[in-house]
């Protein structure tokens, strides 16, 4: 292989990952406040669906960012409310979100196949896309990805550098302690699961506003179950959410070429690719033994006093 | 102040669960009706359309009954999972592997006698859904890896593999292009019964049903199971298996949809071909947590939810409604019950004035 390709390659890792990145760091917080979501495959679905819909008939790709983001958090409140209020089992109520928003989607979407809306498209950033060899791969993106860097950095100041963040984590390791020490852990939960669910939409709104410009069913095609696999890849550190998703995305584009220059291996078997790749990764994490820096109360409910 | 004080039950309520549920399900059918408006058609036409396909007439429950029996086996295999507190949501892979399983042994040995053929088809299937449930099991016991993620991935995997065989080595060559292996022999298809367009594989629910009924009742296997879902460390702590106990669980219930898989390919379609994959396994999940892990309603709920699928279909055919709307009917009714139970274990009581 020679370097332009390898540099085309690296290019189209950073992008198939920016959606997968979003949707980790979603994920994170939303587990990082106890509430473990695993309706992001439908919530990434249903924001992909609400981001076109608002850019097609709008003409304006930021609010059909913003729109996304809010089909996330619409989603994820539907789970707050469940588990937070009611004490549903957070398991089987992200599943029946997955299953719900997935339904919405290709309810919803089916009219819109083939149609076109105004998206994100890539520029250079002056200066730094000239750079020899990162240049090319980073800063010649569209501005979701460019968004998508300061993204994770944020996250860990917001986490480690705020009251709030730091209320949030206290709620997911020990809400009655939390509890004790004057906070609203419920309203903590709920925040930290709404939030998250909003940055999950983004990424979904990614999917359609930059990767595609157009709308087909199935956008998502797993995306959301490996953003859930990789926050235990990350140990609930974004900074390795970053690593995890550019992998990924690696994965996702080498497999796409392959397909492109017609090799002899079928479609079917490359696309498992990320697939497997998830399950070693895991093995791989839970090996080096970081499966216990889960939030300790993680997919434990608050029960109400009194 | 929020003007309601939650209160916990001194006990749990008692039918409250048959409440629950159809409350759950006159709400959530009514909010998937009124969505039919969101797409510009008429929500009284489709509740009329809904209720003609399902209790219309008797084409209609023939048709639940043959789409509950693959839903009412993955059901049964996530409910030995889910009493254990193992999260198997990989149903929808297993019950794939079991109907590639079946097609292989079909397609190699078509002139086997029925008698031998049969059963050859069902080991082959018991053992691919079971063996394919195993990985994330094992996964699970050497690795500490979540079942959750990993069975479903093997999900993915398993509809791939499924494609790459009916696109590939096993189409039929004289199917036009379409991804299809050939029909299989007399001598491999589980047929009807009767005169009627139901088939076998309605007895071959009766035995899982009954079996796992008394599997639970009668064995001390079945009980160290429920003891087995308090978690690990409880159930070492009284002397259990654990490991035993999850790779038992992850293999029967795999073996359990890999059967779903062998009775719909070769009672159902005859061949194996992609549209065998309509999600059964997940509206089993569905099923079993409605059903509350219990034999008796998991086969009322998956007749339940076959029947809604047939509506769906009929939604689809007069109303151009997109066969996706069961999904959003599913989905509502299990986060609407998930909700509801918390009514068993708690009660509000109106605060008084302060």
């Amino acid at each position: 292989m020679d370097w332009e390709i390898i540099v085309a390659l690296l290019a189209a890792a950073v992008q198939s990952g920016t959606p997968v990145l979003y949707a980790t760091l979603g994920e994170m917080l939303s587990e990082k406040g106890g509430v473990l979501n695993l309706g992001v495959e439908g919530m990434m679905s249903v924001a992909a669906l609400a981001a076109f819909l608002t850019a097609f008939l709008t003409g304006s790709p930021w609010l059909g960012f913003l729109a996304g983001g809010l089909a996330g958090a619409c989603l994820a409140s539907l789970h707050a409310l469940v588990c937070i209020r009611f004490l549903g089992n957070q398991v089987v109520s992200g599943l029946a979100l997955t299953i719900l928003g997935l339904g919405l989607t290709h309810f919803f979407g089916t009219p819109y196949i083939g149609l076109a809306a105004p998206g994100f498209s890539k520029f250079a950033l002056p200066g730094l896309g000239d750079l020899p060899g990162l240049g090319p791969v980073l800063f010649r993106q569209d501005a979701l990805v460019y968004l998508s860097y300061v993204l994770p950095f944020v996250f860990w100041l917001v986490m480690r550098r705020t009251s709030l963040g730091m209320a949030i984590t206290a709620t997911g390791e020990m809400p009655a302690a939390a509890a004790a020490a004057g906070l609203k852990p419920l309203r903590l939960r709920a925040l930290s699961a709404v939030g998250g669910g909003f940055l999950v939409g983004l990424g979904g709104a990614y999917l359609s506003l930059a990767y595609t410009h157009l709308w087909t069913n199935g956008l998502s095609a797993g995306r959301g179950w490996i953003a859930v696999a990789l926050v235990i890849f990350a140990f609930w550190r974004p900074g390795r959410a970053v690593a995890g998703a550019y992998l990924f995305g690696g994965v996702m584009a080498f497999q796409l070429r392959l397909q492109a220059t017609g090799t002899n291996l079928p479609s079917s078997l490359l696309l498992m690719l990320p697939y497997a790749l998830t399950v070693i990764v895991l093995v791989l994490s839970a090996w080096r033994g970081h499966g216990t820096d889960a939030p300790a109360a993680l997919g434990v409910n608050i029960e109400p006093e009194g | 102040m929020a003007a309601f004080r939650v209160i916990k039950r001194d006990e749990p309520w008692r039918g409250g669960a048959l409440v629950i549920v159809l409350g759950a399900l006159a709400f959530s059918l009514s909010a998937a009706i009124l969505m039919l408006a969101a797409q510009g058609k008429s929500p009284l036409q489709g509740a009329l359309v809904l209720w003609q396909g399902t209790f219309g007439h008797l084409f209609a429950l023939e048709d639940a009954l043959r789409k509950a029996v693959p839903i009412f086996l993955c059901s049964l295999g996530v409910a030995v999972a889910f009493r254990m507190q193992v999260w198997n949501i990989g149903a929808e892979g297993q019950f794939a592997l079991g109907a590639m399983a079946a097609t292989w042994a079909a397609l190699s040995f078509p002139a086997l006698p029925k008698p031998l053929l049969l059963p050859l088809m069902f080991l082959a299937a018991l053992a691919a859904g079971g063996l394919w449930a195993f990985i994330p099991a094992w996964l699970k016991l050497r690795f500490k890896v979540s079942e959750i993620i990993t069975t479903l991935m093997l999900n993915y995997i398993a509809i791939l593999l499924l494609d790459y065989l009916v696109f590939g080595v096993w189409k039929d060559p004289s199917s036009f292009g379409f991804p299809m292996t050939p029909e299989f022999s007399p001598n491999a298809i589980l047929g009807p019964i009767g005169g009627t367009r139901l088939h076998w594989g309605l007895a071959v629910c009766a035995v899982a049903g009954v079996g796992f009924w008394a599997f639970f009742r009668f064995t001390i296997l079945g009980y160290e199971l429920k003891a087995g879902g308090e978690g690990a460390r409880v159930a070492r702590y009284a002397g259990l298996r654990y490991g035993f106990l999850v790779a038992f669980v992850m293999a029967v219930s795999g073996a359990l949809s890999g059967l779903a898989g062998c009775v719909e390919t070769s009672a159902a379609l005859g061949r194996l071909q992609p549209s065998i994959m309509t999600g059964y396994g997940y509206t089993a999940i569905v099923v079993a947590w409605l059903a509350r892990l219990e034999p008796l309603p998991i086969a009322l709920a998956s007749f339940l939810l076959a029947l809604l699928r047939v509506g769906v279909e009929n939604l689809q055919l007069e109303m151009q409604v997109p066969a996706a709307y069961g999904s959003i009917m599913e989905g509502l009714i299990l986060l609407t019950v998930l909700a509801g139970q918390f009514f068993q274990t708690y009660r509000l009581e109106r605060r008084r004035g302060e």
